[in-house]
């Protein structure tokens, strides 16, 4: 009896570490960073092929004309409860000013704080866990030249369990693959695009659908999702959903005009902000990546 | 005095053919939403033809370029009152993918109307040469997204 109690206390301390370990921070290797070098003009095309601005700016604003302001405030509502986007901007207090280059690039490709606690998957670091770790230095550096603003962040509101965040530890080690979705040989401008929308664009957080815990269903790669906002679909856009050329998603993605001549609405319209700006080589090899992924099937 | 009355006569002449055609494919029943999807058919068709220039998918016409922009131009200011009555939200029938925050904030609703009737001002302006579409034209889309990303459902 006492060794079938001292057993299950083993199995359960197993058990625990084991979770422990699953649920452990993950940081990026800060010798690696400081070997390369950055760089600000790639910084800035990939702040834009990331969206950042997208969901950092404040609410209501485009962030359309002159540099970005990323004081925080918009509100994304989802079934775990409402995510408030931080205050990224450079200052220092309350802003990610007086932040390392290995804390900035460990929040963006780990979902990690300076602090070592875990970011909510509202924040798409599983995408860009997949970006080339000199493209987030870039960009950090990027970062830092953008205006100051002292607008304080919001606290998230999410109940018990969720707001526990060393819980996050568990859906990441389910949830996150730095492998790609769309995988085998791709034409050059396919996985040219692929980088783009999978790792950049984080094409999938809106158009693929989620399982019951909250992660992507791979298996149904951009075949179109409920909206977050609870109204309406977010359409497909794999081969066996949308038909149009390749020529015109790369004009949608330009000035998003439709083949039919309708123009995008909703949650598109700040990502084809982004978009527009790319290169139109960038924007034809998205269009490239979306031919090649497994068309849906009825 | 002429193109006035011709544009006039177009401008009917879509509205008919885009609501018969509107009709068939959608199952909005309510005439202001019908109205509303004709509208919207009309935008569509105008900038159809000034897009297929811009691509270069049609070959360039001054004349017609000109014709659609004043179109498009005479759409965006038809007077819509009747247009929005209540009730006729995304939420409260099918068909309609008109998001309750229109009736929530009408006046800036208006004012993103006001911005489509400046660029399509513009775009009439301009719509005498290629490179005046190419320069304009996605003042006139950016127009459309402002309205449509805050107030547009978004689907299938
Ligand atoms: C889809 C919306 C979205 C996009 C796109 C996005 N973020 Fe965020 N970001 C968030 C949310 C929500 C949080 C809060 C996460 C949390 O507190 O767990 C966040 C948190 C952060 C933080 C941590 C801030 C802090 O005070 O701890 C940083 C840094 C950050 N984001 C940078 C970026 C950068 C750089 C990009 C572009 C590469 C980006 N974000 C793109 C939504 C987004
Ligand atoms: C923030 C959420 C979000 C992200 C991120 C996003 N999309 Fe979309 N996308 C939408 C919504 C919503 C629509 C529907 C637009 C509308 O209502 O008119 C859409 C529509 C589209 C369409 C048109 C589909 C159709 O049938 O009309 C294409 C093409 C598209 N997106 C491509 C992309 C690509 C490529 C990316 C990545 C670079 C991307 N989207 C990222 C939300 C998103």
């Amino acid at each position: 009896m006492a060794a079938l109690i001292r057993w299950a206390l083993f199995l359960g301390a197993v058990a625990l570490a084991a979770g422990w370990w699953i649920t452990r921070p993950e940081r990026v290797d800060a010798a690696a960073l400081a070997g390369l070098t950055p760089d600000l003009a790639l910084g800035e095309r990939t702040f834009v092929a990331a969206g950042c601005a997208s969901c950092h700016v404040a609410p209501e604003t485009s962030g359309g004309d002159g540099q970005p302001v990323l004081s925080g405030g918009q509100r994304f509502a989802s079934e775990f409860g409402t995510f408030i986007a931080p205050n990224i901007s450079s200052h220092p207090e309350h802003g990610i000013g007086a932040w390392s280059d290995e804390e900035i690039v460990t929040a963006v490709m780990k979902g990690v704080s300076p602090g070592g606690a875990h970011y909510y998957p509202a924040f798409p670091y599983t995408a860009y866990a997949k970006a080339a770790p000199a493209e987030i230095l870039s960009l950090a550096a990027y970062l830092r030249t953008l205006p100051a603003s002292d607008v304080p962040s919001l606290p998230h509101e999410v109940g018990f369990p969720f707001n526990i965040r060393r819980s996050v530890g568990g859906w990441k080690w389910l949830f996150t693959d730095e492998g790609w979705a769309v995988e085998g040989d791709l034409s050059p401008d396919a996985a040219a695009g692929r980088y783009l929308a999978e790792a950049l664009g984080h094409c999938g957080e809106c158009h693929t659908p989620r399982n019951p815990l909250g992660g992507l269903d791979i298996s149904r790669w951009l075949q179109g999702a409920p909206n977050p906002s609870g109204r309406g679909r977010i359409p497909g856009i794999d081969p066996g959903s949308l038909t149009w050329s390749e020529a015109d998603i790369a004009y949608y993605l330009e000035t998003g005009f439709t083949p039919d001549f309708d123009t995008a609405g909703g949650s598109m319209v700040a990502v084809i902000d982004k978009t527009a700006q790319l290169t139109p080589d960038d924007r034809a090899a998205i269009a490239a990546y979306l031919k090649a992924v497994p068309p849906k099937v009825e | 005095m002429q193109r006035i009355t011709l544009s006039a006569v177009t401008v009917g002449l879509c509205i008919a053919v885009a609501a018969g055609g509107y009709a068939d494919s959608h199952s909005a029943t309510d005439p202001a939403v019908k109205a509303r999807h004709g509208h919207m058919q009309l935008y569509a068709f105008n900038l159809g033809v000034l897009g297929a220039m811009a691509k270069g998918e049609m070959e360039f016409d001054a004349d017609r370029a000109t014709a659609a922009a004043a179109n498009l131009h005479a759409v965006a200011r038809l007077d819509e009152t009747g247009y929005w009555p209540e009730g006729t939200s995304s939420d409260a029938m099918e068909g309609s993918r008109a998001l309750p925050a229109i009736w929530e904030k009408m006046d800036d609703f208006e004012a993103k109307q006001q911005g489509l009737i400046e660029a399509a001002a513009t775009m009439e302006g301009a719509a005498g040469s290629l490179d005046g579409i190419r320069a304009n034209i996605g003042a006139v889309g950016g127009a459309c997204g402002a309205c449509h990303k805050p107030y547009r459902q978004s689907d299938d």
